[in-house]
């Protein structure tokens, strides 16, 4: 019989130990913390002990109409990101799956928004949104167009971020589906080929179908990203012009670091949260009847 | 003949269109840190101009701008250092034991919103005295790039045959011998993808270190967020900044263009 040491036999608990009681310290207690604020009206700046008032903060933030703004913009803006990055990923990808000359260079520039600080890429952006001095109003007297306020502006306010957005995460979608396009097998389009079918068909009826798993999934993981953005919102707009860029994530900061009204903003955090998972799991439960 | 030719441009063209689009807003940032403010705020827009350097002498000169590198350094390389300390070991267990359940709890840390955990940390650290500690902020950094290590190296290790260590420990090797000295030297590719893509998620984190942070441990997004909140923005200067920044992440991605791109697209493809 072997003999095995004590490290040996129970190295399934002791190697994932340590990663393991990270977790639970870093995010599992702050996130029951939370939770356990939620039901208080704890205002750090009050100074007064912070007291357990059940359902009264959620009754409190569920009937403010700045929260039910940004709850709606939250959906507003992933909605338009989301779809807007589907389209045109899937369109580069596309484009983009063939041999041609200089692709691993068109594949090193859709990494660069990638890895390109989000704050800074707000800024830059705002540099190109600026009223007077900006890009943007230039290509549109250009083109014969009014001039318009971009992130200045309450109704071109938004609009102007989900660009911003598009711009930076178009090519995540891009690059998955192209790994995806890649690992597909060539036999179907061999007989599809044979059988006389236009490369319009078979976009539609092989491909797409074949990478569509593919795609649910990058569709999964830019939801659960856009629904928190904060960076790009935060340094360009704050929220603003008055509230009227704020997404669940800003307000729930302004909530925190701001008014420092604890008990709500854990109400607000909760609800992002929720919506976070119902999202992933709402598309989850598409993919897999797409599959199906 | 004439058909083939006539796609091939077009196809070119669509090719140019996208790099266009992709590199332009670089290009704009990159001339603009080389311009004077008269340049920059000139109508119609400059495309043609005399460079100048001062805005990068201004920033790298009068502002503390080197400390803000070397903190976002810092904090970068040792979250990055903990997330393999802690992360590796982990991903190893649940590729061999099939822990599906753990690998999922550590998952979710990617998928809830820091700020969730941000604001019970604020209040903590601050009990602590840890606010604008690098003790604070590497922690939470570490929750950035531990849960990336994780996917990233569950995946990685699955592709490593059990044979390897299998054949060690008939020899007579312990199994965290084996892991040691047969698997971690064979996890060479993996290793670089994680590391790279946990660094710049570090270096670009926005949200935790405006929080956490002050004057000591300022990173280098919040520097550039607090240069612009002044009255008159000095645009050259932030396009110097904002070119730094971005410096280093691009240089990494141009290194190591193929471990990015299989970090960022990785799960996804797999199902």
């Amino acid at each position: 019989m072997i003999k095995t040491g004590f490290v040996e036999r129970n190295l399934r608990l002791l190697f994932p130990l340590p990663a393991l009681i990270f977790v639970v310290v870093m995010m599992l207690f702050p996130v029951i913390y939370t939770l356990f604020l939620s039901f208080t009206n704890w205002n750090l700046t009050s100074g007064m002990p912070l007291r357990i008032v059940g359902l009264q903060s959620y009754y409190r933030i569920f009937t403010e109409p700045r929260f039910l703004a940004a709850f709606g913009r939250t959906f507003a803006f992933t909605g338009a990101a989301v779809v807007t990055e589907t389209i045109l990923g899937i369109a580069v990808a596309l484009i983009l799956n063939r041999e041609f000359l200089g692709k691993g260079l068109v594949k090193l520039f859709l990494l660069l928004p990638l890895v390109a600080t989000p704050v800074a890429v707000g800024i830059v952006f705002n540099l190109f949104y600026d009223p007077t001095i900006g890009l943007a109003n230039y290509a549109l007297s250009l083109a014969g167009f009014p001039r318009s306020g971009w992130v200045s502006n309450t109704a071109t306010v938004l609009p102007s971020l989900v660009l911003v957005d598009v711009w930076q995460w178009t090519p995540m979608i891009a690059l998955i589906v192209l790994a995806g396009l890649a690992g597909l097998s060539s036999e179907p389009y061999e007989s599809a080929r044979v059988d006389g079918a236009s490369e319009l068909q078979i976009l539609w009826r092989i491909t797409l179908p074949m990478v569509m798993p593919t795609i649910f999934t990058a569709m999964i993981l830019r939801t659960i990203d856009a629904l928190k953005t904060f960076d790009i919102i935060f340094a360009m707009t704050g929220g603003g012009p008055g509230y009227s860029s704020e997404t669940l994530n800003i307000l729930g900061y302004k909530y925190s670091f701001e008014y420092f009204r604890m008990g709500q903003s854990s109400v607000i955090l909760v609800a992002l949260f929720a919506v976070v998972l119902a999202c992933s799991l709402g598309i989850m439960k598409l993919r897999g009847r797409a599959e199906a | 003949m004439r058909k083939k030719a006539a796609f091939s441009v077009l196809f070119y063209i669509l090719i140019l269109g996208v790099s266009l689009v992709l590199l332009f807003p670089f290009f704009w940032m990159l001339a603009s840190s080389f311009k004077t403010q008269v340049d920059i705020i000139s109508w119609p827009p400059k495309i043609l101009f005399n460079p100048t350097m001062a805005n990068y002498e201004r920033v790298f000169g009068e502002q503390d701008f080197l400390r803000y590198f070397y903190n976002s350094a810092v904090v970068g390389v040792s979250a990055v250092a903990v997330g393999l300390l802690l992360g590796l070991p982990a991903a190893y267990s649940i590729a061999r034991f099939g822990q599906k359940r753990l690998s999922v709890f550590i998952l979710v840390a990617r998928l809830m919103p820091g700020i969730s955990f941000l604001m019970p940390w604020y209040i903590i650290f601050s009990r602590l005295h840890l606010m604008d500690s690098y003790v604070a902020l590497i922690l939470s950094h570490i929750l950035i790039a531990l849960p990336l290590v994780v996917w990233i190296m569950s995946s990685y290790f699955e592709t490593v045959p059990q044979e390897m260590e299998e054949s060690a420990m008939v020899d007579g090797a312990t199994r965290q011998r084996a892991f040691l000295s047969i698997i971690l030297p064979l996890s060479g590719p993996g290793i670089v993808t994680a590391t790279t893509l946990s660094f710049i998620f570090s270096w670009n984190n926005f949200m935790f270190s405006q929080v956490l942070s002050m004057q000591k441990t300022k990173t280098l997004p919040i520097a550039i967020y607090n240069f612009v909140s002044y009255a008159e923005v000095d645009w050259g200067a932030v396009m110097a900044v904002a070119v730094s920044i971005m410096m280093p992440a691009i240089i990494i991605t141009m290194i190591f263009q193929r471990y990015v791109v299989k970090g960022l697209t990785m799960g996804a493809v797999k199902g």
